[in-house]
C-alpha cells in the first residue's frame, strides 16, 4: 500500500522529466515543443503543488497548528517557483534561449532544494502525524487526480 | 529538541556566510602555485620536504577545506534540516582564524621557521573546534536520517581525528624533537584527512547533489547504506593496525577494502551521470568527470603498487597518488561544485530581496559557461603537466606552477565577478536613481 510521500516523491520524479525535456527543446530552439512541453510541466507542477496546498498542509496545520514554520517555508517556495514559470514562459513565447535557459537553471536548483526539504522532514513527518488520517488524504489525492 | 517547534525549513543563511570562504578558497589555491613557482623543482622531489608541507596544507586547509567548511554552512538547512547555531559570528570568527592559521602554518613549512608554527597551531586548532562544535550541534539537533547526514556526521569525526593527529605532529615541529613514530602519525593524519574528511563528505554529498544537479538516476540504496560505514569501519581498523603494528598483508587488506569502495563510488557515479536525463552540457559535470577519472587513476596507481615493489619504491610513488588524489579528484569536484553553488546564492539572494522585480541577472550571466569553460581547461592543462612534474620535475615543474596559477585566477576572478554582480545589482535596485 502506498503512503503519502510515496506519491508525492513520484510526481516529483516525473516533473523533473517534463522540465528536462523542455529546456533541451529550447537548447535546440524548437520553439513550438518547447512551449507544449512546458506548458505540460505547469499542468503537472500545479497539480502536484495543489495536492499539496489544498490537500496535505491544510490536514498538517489542522494537527500542528496553523502557521505552522515549514509550512510556510514550503509556501513561499512554491510562490518563488511560480513567478519562475511565468518569466520562463515569457521568454519562450520571445524566444530568448540564452535568457530562458539562465532561469530555468535557476528554477531546477530551487525545486531539488525544496524536493529534497519536502521528501526528507516534511513527508516523512507528514506519513507519522498523519497516519490516523492517511485514507482520507489519499482519498483526495486521487479525487483530484480524476479532476485534472 | 525534537517535535518541539518542528524541524527548521527555513533558507539559506546570509550570503556572506559561505561566499566569504568561496572566495578565500581560489586565493589559497593560487597561493600553492606561487609556491611551486618560487620553489620550482625542489617543491616536487619528495613527501617529506618543508616546501611540499606548505604547498599541501595551502591546497588541503586553504582551498579545499575552506569550500567545504562554506558549502556545510549552506548546505546545512537544506541537508539535515537544521540550520547552524548563530552563522554570521561562527563564519567569520572561523573564517578570520583559518585564514591566518593556513597562511602561518604554510609560512612556517616554507620558510623553516617553528615560531610560526606556535601561532598557526593554535589558530588551527580553534577554528577547527568552533567549526566542529556548530556542525555537531546542528547534525545532533538534525531529525533527517538520510545516508548524507549520516556520511556527513562520519566526516565531522574524521576532521576532529585528523587535527587531533595534526597537532600531535605540530607539536614535534614546535618542539624540535622526533619520535620513531613520526611518519606513522603522518601517515594516519593524512589517511583520516583525505579519505575519512574529504573523501567521506564528498562522498555524502554526491548522494545528494549528483541527481539534484543533472537528474541523474539516485545511488542504489545499498551504495548509500554501507559505503561510508565501510569505508570508516575499515579506516579505525587500519589506525589500530598500524599503531600495533599487525602484519603487512592484513593492512593491504584492509586498504584494499577502501579502495574498492573508492572504486565502487566512482564507477558508480560515472554510470549514473551517463544516464542523467538532462542532457545539456554542463561544465559542473566536466568537472566530475575529471574528479572521478582521477580518483580512478589514484585508486589503481596504489593498488599497483601494492602488487608491484618496484612501482612502490619509485622515488615519485608517493607524490603522484597524493597529487591525483588532491588536485585531481577532490579539487576538480569542488571547482565544479563552486560553479552551481556560488551563480545560484547571488541569483536567489537577489530575488528574495526583490521579490516581483524583473531584469534580475540569470545564473548564466551571473557566470557565463564560456568562462566556466576556459577555466576548466586550464585546470585539467594544469593537472596533466603536474603529473609531468612530478616524474621530470626540472623540465615541468615552472610550466604546472604557472598553469595552476592561472587556473586559480581564473577561478578566482570568475567567483569575485559573481559577487560584484551581486553587490551591483543589490545597490541598483536599492536605490534606482543612482
Amino acid at each position: 500500500m502506498e503512503n503519502i510521500s510515496t506519491v508525492l516523491t513520484r510526481e516529483h520524479r516525473s516533473c523533473d522529466n517534463l522540465i528536462a525535456a523542455a529546456e533541451e527543446a529550447v537548447e535546440k530552439h524548437q520553439w513550438d515543443e518547447a512551449d507544449s512541453l512546458f506548458s505540460d510541466f505547469v499542468a503537472s507542477m500545479e497539480h502536484h503543488l495543489g495536492k499539496e496546498e489544498e490537500v496535505l498542509f491544510p490536514a498538517l496545520e489542522q494537527k500542528m497548528g496553523a502557521g505552522m514554520g515549514p509550512v510556510q517555508v514550503m509556501l513561499k517556495e512554491h510562490e518563488d517557483m511560480r513567478r519562475l514559470f511565468g518569466e520562463i514562459r515569457e521568454d519562450i513565447a520571445q524566444q530568448q534561449a540564452e535568457h530562458c535557459l539562465g532561469l530555468s537553471d535557476a528554477l531546477l536548483m530551487l525545486m531539488q532544494q525544496h524536493n529534497l526539504k519536502e521528501e526528507s522532514i516534511l513527508y516523512p513527518m507528514a506519513d507519522q502525524i498523519l497516519a490516523g488520517e492517511k485514507d482520507e488524504v489519499m482519498a483526495q489525492f486521487i479525487a483530484r487526480s480524476g479532476e485534472s | 529538541m525534537k517535535h518541539a517547534s518542528g524541524p527548521a525549513l527555513e533558507q539559506a543563511p546570509p550570503i556572506f556566510v559561505p561566499l566569504r570562504f568561496f572566495l578565500s578558497s581560489p586565493i589559497f589555491g593560487l597561493m600553492a602555485a606561487i609556491v611551486l613557482i618560487a620553489d620550482g623543482p625542489d617543491a616536487l622531489l619528495r613527501r617529506w620536504v618543508p616546501v611540499t608541507l606548505a604547498l599541501t596544507h595551502l591546497m588541503t586547509l586553504g582551498f579545499i577545506t575552506m569550500a567545504m567548511m562554506g558549502a556545510m554552512l549552506q548546505m546545512m538547512p537544506v541537508i539535515a534540516g537544521s540550520p547552524t547555531w548563530r552563522p554570521r559570528l561562527v563564519s567569520s570568527v572561523v573564517h578570520s582564524l583559518l585564514c591566518l592559521g593556513v597562511i602561518m602554518l604554510a609560512s612556517g613549512f616554507w620558510f623553516d621557521r617553528s615560531g610560526l608554527m606556535w601561532f598557526a597551531l593554535p589558530m588551527l586548532a580553534m577554528a577547527l573546534i568552533i567549526f566542529l562544535t556548530t556542525i555537531t550541534r546542528s547534525l545532533v539537533c538534525s531529525q533527517v536520517h538520510s545516508p548524507a547526514v549520516t556520511g556527513m556526521r562520519m566526516a565531522v569525526v574524521s576532521l576532529a581525528i585528523t587535527l587531533a593527529f595534526g597537532l600531535r605532529i605540530g607539536a614535534e615541529h614546535i618542539w624540535q624533537f622526533q619520535t620513531h613514530v613520526a611518519h606513522l602519525w603522518t601517515n594516519i593524519h593524512l589517511a583520516w584527512a583525505l579519505i575519512g574528511w574529504v573523501g567521506l563528505l564528498v562522498i555524502s554529498a554526491a548522494y545528494e547533489v549528483v541527481p539534484m544537479f543533472q537528474l541523474t538516476p539516485s545511488y542504489p540504496a545499498w551504495i548509500q547504506r554501507w559505503l561510508s560505514k565501510l569505508i570508516i569501519t575499515v579506516l579505525i581498523l587500519w589506525t589500530g593496525a598500524y599503531l600495533l603494528v599487525m602484519p603487512g598483508w592484513l593492512f593491504t587488506l584492509l586498504g584494499l577494502c577502501i579502495a574498492a569502495a573508492l572504486i565502487c563510488f566512482a564507477v558508480t557515479t560515472l554510470y549514473l551521470q551517463s544516464h542523467r536525463r538532462r542532457r545539456r552540457p554542463d561544465v559542473t559535470m566536466g568537472f566530475w568527470r575529471i574528479g572521478m577519472l582521477s580518483l580512478l587513476t589514484s585508486v589503481f596507481l596504489w593498488i599497483g603498487g601494492q602488487f608491484l615493489p618496484t612501482l612502490a619504491a619509485w622515488p615519485h610513488y608517493d607524490l603522484l597518488l597524493g597529487a591525483i588524489y588532491i588536485a585531481g579528484f577532490i579539487v576538480s569536484v569542488i571547482n565544479g561544485m563552486l560553479y552551481k553553488i556560488v551563480p545560484f546564492l547571488v541569483w536567489f539572494h537577489l530575488q528574495s530581496l526583490h521579490i516581483g522585480q524583473t531584469g534580475l541577472p540569470t545564473v548564466k550571466e551571473i557566470i557565463p559557461d564560456h568562462r566556466k569553460r576556459r577555466q576548466m581547461l586550464f585546470h585539467l592543462s594544469a593537472l596533466l603537466v603536474l603529473v609531468a612534474a612530478i616524474i621530470w620535475p626540472e623540465w615541468f615543474a615552472y610550466a604546472a606552477g604557472v598553469l595552476f596559477a592561472v587556473s586559480f585566477s581564473l577561478l578566482a576572478f570568475n567567483l569575485f565577478a559573481a559577487s560584484r554582480t551581486y553587490l551591483q545589482t543589490k545597490a541598483r535596485l536599492e536605490d534606482p536613481t543612482a
